[in-house]
C-alpha cells in the first residue's frame, strides 16, 4: 500500500489534535508516515501509532527552533526522498502552509491548501475546499507532482488504529538558505486555560457590542460555563478589547466547531467567513435587522448585557 | 543607492459582492466589481513608510492580471508608489498560485528588488502561501506574517504574531516580506496623489517579455484542478426571538434541546 508523509504538529513531543485528525485521513490513502521535528519529536511516537502511523521519521538540531520556516523544508523534504510517498498532508496552520508550500516548489508539485475533507480518487486524492467566505464548496485534485495538501483543524474525527509507529532517526543535510531568516527571540504566549479557538467544540465570540474589554468578562463566564473557547471580531480586536490570536474571520482564525455563538457582532461577509460552517449557530444582537440572523439556529433579539449573563446562570443552573 | 521595493498587489473581485464561479470552475471575475485587495493595501502602506525612512528609495507595484487589473496599480500609484509594472497575457487565464508565483518571480528578477513586499494572503484565493513560494523561487529569506516591519542597514526586522508564541525575525537583503492586516493602516489617497498618478509610468509586460511558454501557466498549465464547485445550500431559517425579560433562558432552553448543556 502507498505511504502517506505526515507532518506532525507538536509541543514538546504533546501532539496536537489537528494531526491525528490527518492520520484519520491519510489512511483513507495509504499507510501513514509521521515526520516530528524538533525538541521532543521522539515523545510523539506512542500517540501517532495509537492513531495508524505505521512510521514516525524524527529530526531534532537547533536550526529548527532558530531559524524561520526554512530548516524545516529541508527536512520535510529528506522524509519524502526517503519515502516516495503517494501524498504529503501537512495540518493547516500559518507555518504548515508555509512548510507545505516550499515543499511542493521544490518537488515539482501542486498545493492544496485548507481543505475541510479529503478522499481516495481514481486520479489522486480529492479535497474539499471551502470557498468565498465558504460560500461554496469545491473539490480539487493536484494533477502534476505528488499531491501536497494541507488541511484545517476540525476537518474529520480522531480514530483510533494501532499501528508499528516505529521510530527511525531522518538524517537531515540543511541548505544555504536554512539559515536566512534568523528568530531573534520568542515570546510564548500565555495559556488561558481554555480550549484551542481552532480546535474547540463550542466558541463563544464578542463584538463591538461588548463594547469594552472589562465586559469581555461576560463572554468569558458565558464560554467558563461551556467549557468554550473565546472568539473575538475584529472590531473588538482592532479596539483593543481582545487579542488579535482570538479573532475569527477572513483574517484571523477559521472555526467550524459544534456550536457558535455570536454576541454584540453584526455578521459582516469576513467574519462570516470564518464562523459559517459551524454546525450550530446562535447569536445576541440588539438590532433585529443584524445580518447575523440570516445564520442562526437560534437568535434572541436583545441586550447582550441582559441576555448572556441570563443565560450563563441558566447554564449554571441547570449543569448543577 | 537606492533601496529598490516591489509590493505585489493583486485585482480581486469586491468580497461583499456575489462572488461566484465562472463555466470553467475559474473565479468569475465578469459579473463583479474588481479592487485592489484590501489586504494589499497593507503592503503598500508598510512600503511607503519603509521608503520614507530611506534616504533613497524606489516602490515598484506589480499586479499578474487581466485588463481590468490597472485599477489596483492606479489605487497603489495614487497611494504614493512610483511606478507600476502589469503582467498580461491571454494565455494567464486560469493560472494557478505555482504559475502565478513563476510569472511573479521573473517579474521581480526582471524588475530588480532589494525588497519584496506582499500581503498576507489575496481576498479570493485565500491560500496565503505565495510569499513563502516567491521566497523559495527567489532564493531570498522569506520574513513573512508581520505585523511589524523595519528596514535598516540592509537588514529587514519584524514581528511575526503566531498561535503560540510571538517571534522576533531578522534576515538580510534582498528578501520577501509579507504584512498582516494587523501592520497599520492604509491611508487613503489624497486628491493630489490621484491626480499624480495619472501620470505615473505603468509598464505592460506579457509572457514572452519573462521567457515563460504559455504552458508553464494558465488553467491547462496548471499544477491543481478544481472538478467541480458547488454553492452552499442557504441555511435554513432558525427561530428568533424578542428578548422580553426571559431571552436567555429561552437560549438555553434551545441549547440544552440540542445537547450543548
Ligand atoms: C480585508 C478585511 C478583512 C477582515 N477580516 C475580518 C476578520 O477576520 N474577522 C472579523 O470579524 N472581521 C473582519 N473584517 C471586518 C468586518 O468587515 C467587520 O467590520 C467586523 O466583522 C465588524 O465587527 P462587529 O460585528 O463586532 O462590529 P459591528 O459591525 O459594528 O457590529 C456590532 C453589532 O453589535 C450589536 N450590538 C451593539 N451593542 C449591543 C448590545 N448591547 N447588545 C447586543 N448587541 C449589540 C450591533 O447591533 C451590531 O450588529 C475584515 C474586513 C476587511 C476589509
Ligand atoms: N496575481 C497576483 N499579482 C500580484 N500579486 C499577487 C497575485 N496573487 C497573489 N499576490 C500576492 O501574494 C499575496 C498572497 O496571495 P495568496 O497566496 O494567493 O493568498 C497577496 O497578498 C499579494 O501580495
Amino acid at each position: 500500500m502507498a505511504e502517506v508523509l505526515v507532518y506532525v504538529d507538536h509541543v514538546d513531543g504533546a501532539v496536537r489534535k489537528p494531526t491525528l485528525e490527518l492520520l484519520t485521513l491519510a489512511r483513507r490513502i495509504g499507510e501513514p508516515v509521521a515526520v516530528a521535528l524538533g525538541a521532543g519529536a521522539e515523545n510523539t511516537a506512542a500517540a501517532l501509532a495509537e492513531h495508524g502511523a505505521v512510521k514516525v521519521l524524527t529530526a531534532d538540531a537547533p536550526e529548527f527552533a532558530e531559524y524561520l520556516v526554512v530548516p524545516k523544508v529541508d527536512a520535510l523534504q529528506a522524509a519524502y526522498e526517503a519515502v516516495s510517498p503517494a501524498a504529503v498532508l501537512v495540518p493547516s496552520s500559518a507555518e504548515g502552509k508555509e512548510i507545505a508550500a516550499r515543499l511542493a516548489v521544490r518537488i515539482g508539485s501542486g498545493i492544496i491548501t485548507d481543505a475541510v475533507d479529503l478522499e481516495a480518487g481514481d486520479e489522486g486524492p480529492v479535497a474539499t475546499q471551502s470557498a468565498f467566505a465558504a460560500s461554496f464548496t469545491t473539490k480539487s485534485r493536484v494533477s502534476k507532482g505528488t499531491p501536497v495538501i494541507t488541511v484545517k483543524p476540525n476537518s474529520a474525527a480522531v480514530e483510533a488504529a494501532p499501528a508499528a509507529g516505529a521510530v527511525e532517526a531522518l538524517a537531515v543535510t540543511f541548505g544555504a538558505l536554512a539559515t536566512g531568516t534568523k528568530v531573534t527571540s520568542r515570546t510564548p504566549r500565555e495559556s488561558t486555560g481554555r480550549p484551542e479557538l481552532t480546535e474547540a467544540a463550542i466558541v463563544v465570540s464578542g463584538g463591538r457590542g461588548v463594547n469594552g474589554a472589562e465586559n469581555f468578562s461576560i463572554i468569558e463566564a458565558l464560554a467558563d460555563s461551556l467549557g468554550a473557547a473565546v472568539g473575538a471580531s475584529r472590531a473588538a480586536v482592532d479596539a483593543g478589547w481582545y487579542p488579535h490570536t482570538n479573532q475569527v474571520g477572513q483574517t484571523g482564525k477559521s472555526v467550524s466547531p459544534q456550536l457558535y455563538v455570536a454576541a454584540g457582532i453584526s455578521g459582516a461577509i469576513q467574519h462570516r467567513a470564518g464562523m459559517q460552517t459551524s454546525k450550530t449557530i446562535v447569536a445576541v444582537n440588539k438590532d433585529a435587522e443584524a445580518p447575523i440572523f440570516e445564520l442562526v439556529d437560534y437568535g434572541v433579539v436583545g441586550d447582550l448585557f441582559e441576555v448572556v449573563p441570563q443565560l450563563t446562570e441558566e447554564i449554571k443552573a441547570r449543569k448543577g | 543607492m537606492s533601496l529598490r521595493i516591489v509590493v505585489c498587489v493583486k485585482y480581486v473581485p469586491d468580497a461583499t459582492g456575489d462572488r461566484h464561479f465562472a463555466d470553467d470552475l475559474t473565479v468569475d471575475r465578469d459579473d463583479v466589481d474588481g479592487l485592489l485587495s484590501e489586504l494589499d493595501e497593507y503592503a503598500v502602506e508598510q512600503a511607503l513608510q519603509i521608503a520614507e525612512e530611506a534616504d533613497d528609495a524606489e516602490i515598484t507595484v506589480l499586479t499578474v492580471g487581466p485588463e481590468d487589473a490597472k485599477d489596483a496599480l492606479r489605487k497603489a500609484l495614487s497611494m504614493g508608489a512610483d511606478k507600476a509594472i502589469h503582467v498580461e497575457d491571454d494565455d494567464l487565464h486560469g493560472t494557478d498560485v505555482m504559475g502565478t508565483s513563476l510569472v511573479l518571480a521573473k517579474a521581480v528578477e526582471k524588475a530588480g528588488y532589494d525588497l519584496v513586499i506582499t500581503g498576507m494572503a489575496s481576498t479570493d484565493g485565500t491560500m496565503g502561501v505565495l510569499p513563502a513560494i516567491l521566497a523559495e523561487r527567489l532564493g531570498v529569506p522569506q520574513v513573512t506574517l508581520l505585523s511589524e516591519v523595519k528596514v535598516e542597514d540592509g537588514t529587514v526586522t519584524g514581528r511575526r504574531d503566531g498561535d503560540s508564541a510571538s517571534e522576533q525575525l531578522e534576515a538580510s537583503l534582498p528578501a520577501v516580506v509579507s504584512v498582516t492586516d494587523q501592520s497599520g493602516e492604509a491611508r487613503y489617497p489624497s486628491f493630489k496623489g490621484i491626480m499624480a498618478a495619472k501620470k505615473k509610468p505603468v509598464e505592460s509586460w506579457d509572457l514572452s517579455d519573462l521567457e515563460i511558454e504559455a504552458d508553464e501557466v494558465g488553467l491547462e498549465g496548471a499544477w491543481t484542478a478544481v472538478d467541480s464547485a458547488a454553492q452552499r445550500p442557504a441555511r435554513t431559517a432558525g427561530t428568533i426571538v424578542k428578548d422580553e425579560g426571559e431571552g436567555g433562558k429561552q437560549l438555553a432552553e434551545f441549547l440544552a434541546g440540542q445537547k450543548f448543556i
